[in-house]
């Protein structure tokens, strides 16, 4: 228990601030994130994740927002189990055929109102993979999309700034 | 198999008789990768047989205690050409029959080699091959994007299929069913409830006890194979890449090591150095996300906060030192496509030494955490004869106490001179995939600094040269998950005719169904974390 606590308190936090990853406006940006989720969300934005094809290095980057230097969920943002309690569905890969029907499901059960954040360069142009016997391509050929965050994968970097764009527009 | 063996007529007993003696007499303790009448591909000696034979050789094979570690079919022409991967002791040969114009069954495998089952059924779905004697006619990667009559795979067939504007969800495959007053059956996915792939499980359960597990894949797939047709080694290195996104290194290496092969093409020292050092920083970040992942589904919140941000600090590395955080295209065919800078030179020996300091630290804080080992200790075991039943790989099996590493069995060029030692635990439980893991960590670290040590000054990159028609490779490459054998020919005009990527997941996903057996539901998350197979891999 001592090494437990004393690592806990050499390593102290490490929560970043997002200065040096990104522009000026980030904080500003931040502050804007905070009010509107406070404001449209009652304090909350909550995220549904649906890998619909990904190759999973998406899924890698978008679990590290959870890791302690991005910290996502002190910004009002988290990820929910079910679609029924997500504000936002954030898809990724080019979607296959086979996950057609299973992302329209879930779009279904997601209450209005809704955003579809298409996460990756497959979810936003088909990628790698593109339109194929197999393959519908970018999710925007099987649902609207209100936001594309680009990148192969996009950094944890990349996605906090895609989601303040998304929210603070 | 005494059934098979009545079946069968003297001649063709004759040949498997003589294979079985082939086999024995390849060198010992195993056959040996040497001067065959019959050539080789890549590191295999190739045994050609007849198709009626196909069973047979599997069956004296398997006697011999060969591993089965890849089957694929390939058109060539009118014929079907159909191959399977043993391995022994670090020795790999290749089954490879031909069938004639018109034929498209053969014997199946799968009642000598279990865990050639979901390899034959891809084969059937994706190719319209047909196994006799296999145990299970049902579909496994066809779900419904192409009709029960088509298939993808062959030549006639276009990449962009006959789609339908909306493909219809899965339906009407047999799951195994229980019935009482006790037994509950429980779907989950394709959608799961974290960030993670996609595919469906379906439980029986007794009160909270797992009775059976049966897994249903195919979600993820994307049409990978048909999507490597005709391309050129560069973009078919950038495919293989994404074939599993958390194994980029890995299956862009064994792909141009494929390559390599089939074109005669050394790629420079100076790259091989390189290629080991990215595959051991993506082991490393794998296995530091897992561990980090597996205290997390114990609610060792602890756990993850330090692991989570181990990984994060090396991710950050591969950014600032090779542009890419999880090292995607950086292993081009013939090479590498970037340099260690001098600043990765300088700083790596000291990131190397932070992060086993802190492995040091962290490591009698997860021994000492009792309600994290209660956890881990004991939860679903893995028999040792599932493992080589099955063919399980990487970490899986060496919890298991069987040393499959192709690092030390196998070793390539820089592994060679390595001498690697694969890491063995006995258990076969959760903790014990997981210390491997841990131990695997600190010999990585081992690794990179020789990598850093060795590396010499020279060139990135040898120039291509297209390979002859037909020219084939076979590349041979330990993943962080275990090996990956991927299997590549190309036609007369330099560009790929047939690309097989085989990630180890494969045969680990099987290994689940079992593990999870007399285990409790909520453990389910954690079983399948200590596992990780790769869906996307598994899918293609
Ligand atoms: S965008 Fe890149 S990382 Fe994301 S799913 Fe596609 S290939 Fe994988």
């Amino acid at each position: 228990m001592n090494k437990l606590l004393s690592k806990i308190a050499r390593v102290g936090i490490v929560t970043e601030t997002f200065k040096p990853l990104t522009d000026p406006e980030l904080d500003r940006l931040g502050a804007e994130l905070k009010a509107t989720i406070d404001g449209r969300f009652a304090g909350s934005l909550a995220i549904r994740q649906v890998d619909a094809g990904s190759c999973n290095a998406c899924e890698l980057e978008i679990a590290a927002l959870g890791n302690p230097f991005y910290d996502i969920e002190r910004y009002g943002v988290h990820f929910v189990a079910s679609p029924r309690h997500a504000d936002v569905l954030m898809v990724t890969g080019p979607v296959s055929r086979h996950m057609q029907a299973a992302l329209r499901a879930t779009w279904e059960a997601t209450p209005e109102p809704k955003w579809v954040v298409a996460v990756g360069t497959c979810a936003a142009d088909g990628g790698e993979f593109g339109v194929n016997y197999a393959s519908c391509g970018a999710v925007g050929n099987v649902l609207a999309v209100d936001a594309v965050i680009p990148g192969c994968p996009p950094t944890p970097a990349d996605l906090v700034r895609g989601l303040l764009s998304l929210i603070s527009r | 198999m005494s059934a098979i063996r009545t079946a069968v007529d003297e001649e063709r007993f004759v040949v498997a008789e003589r294979l079985r003696r082939k086999l024995q007499s390849l060198g010992t303790p195993a056959f040996c990768p040497e001067e065959s009448e019959a050539g080789s591909v890549g590191p295999a000696l190739l045994c050609p047989i007849g198709p009626d034979d196909w069973a047979l050789a599997a069956e004296a094979a398997a006697a011999q205690g060969c591993r089965w570690a890849a089957g694929w079919g390939d058109s060539q022409g009118e014929s079907w050409v159909v191959n399977a991967l043993l391995e022994k002791s670090g020795d790999y040969l290749l089954l490879r029959t031909v069938l004639p114009p018109g034929r498209n069954d053969l014997p199946s495998q799968t009642p000598h080699f279990p865990g050639a089952a979901r390899p034959e059924r891809h084969a059937r779905d994706l190719l319209g091959l047909d196994f006799t004697g296999h145990p299970d006619g049902r579909r496994w990667i066809r779900h419904q994007a192409w009709g029960e009559r088509e298939f993808p795979l062959r030549p006639d067939f276009p990449l962009a299929g006959h789609p339908l504007a909306v493909t219809a969800p899965d339906r009407g495959y047999g799951f195994a069913s229980a019935h009482g007053p006790e037994v509950n059956e429980i779907p989950v996915g394709p959608v799961h409830a974290g960030i993670i792939e996609p595919g469906h499980f379906r439980f029986l359960a007794v009160g909270e006890t797992v009775l059976n597990l049966e897994e249903r894949l195919g979600y993820v797939h994307k049409g990978i194979e048909k999507l490597a047709e005709g391309r050129d080694p560069e973009s078919l290195a950038r495919l293989a890449g994404r074939v599993s996104g958390d194994t980029a290194v890995g299956h862009a290496w064994a792909a141009c090591q494929a390559m390599e092969r089939a074109a005669g093409v050394e790629p420079p020292e100076r790259a091989l150095w390189l290629r080991a050092s990215f595959a051991e920083r993506e082991r490393i970040a794998n296995h530091l996300n897992d561990i980090g992942a597996i205290c997390n589904d114990t609610a060792f919140a602890f756990g993850y906060y330090q692991f989570s941000r181990l990984r994060e600090l090396w991710l950050r590395d591969n950014l600032r030192w090779f542009g890419h955080r999880l090292l995607m295209d950086r292993i081009v065919p013939g090479g590498v496509a970037v340099d260690l800078p001098e600043e990765a030179a300088s700083g790596m020996p000291a990131a190397i030494a932070a992060l086993r300091r802190e492995l040091d630290e962290l490591k009698p804080i997860l021994d000492e955490g009792t309600i994290f080992q209660d956890r881990v200790v004991g939860a679903g075991v893995l028999p040792e004869r599932i493992v080589r039943e099955l063919g399980c790989l990487g970490y899986v099996a060496r919890a298991c106490g069987i040393g499959r590493d192709v690092r030390e069995r196998a070793p390539h060029a820089p592994y060679d001179r390595l001498g690697v030692k694969a890491v063995v635990r006995g258990d076969g439980d959760v903790a014990a995939r997981l210390y491997v893991r841990y131990g695997e960590l600190l010999a990585s670290l081992d690794i990179l600094e020789e990598c850093l040590r060795r590396i010499e000054p020279g060139p990135l990159r040898t120039d291509w040269h297209d390979p002859s028609e037909h020219a084939e490779g076979l590349g041979l490459v330990e993943g962080w998950r275990g090996e990956i054998a991927t299997y590549v020919r190309f036609d007369g005009t330099g560009h790929v005719a047939r690309f097989f990527p085989r990630d180890p997941s494969v045969f680990n996903w099987p290994a689940l169904e079992k593990l999870i057996l007399g285990n409790i539901v909520p453990d389910f998350p954690l079983c399948n974390k200590s596992v990780n197979g790769s869906y996307s891999g598994h899918d293609l």
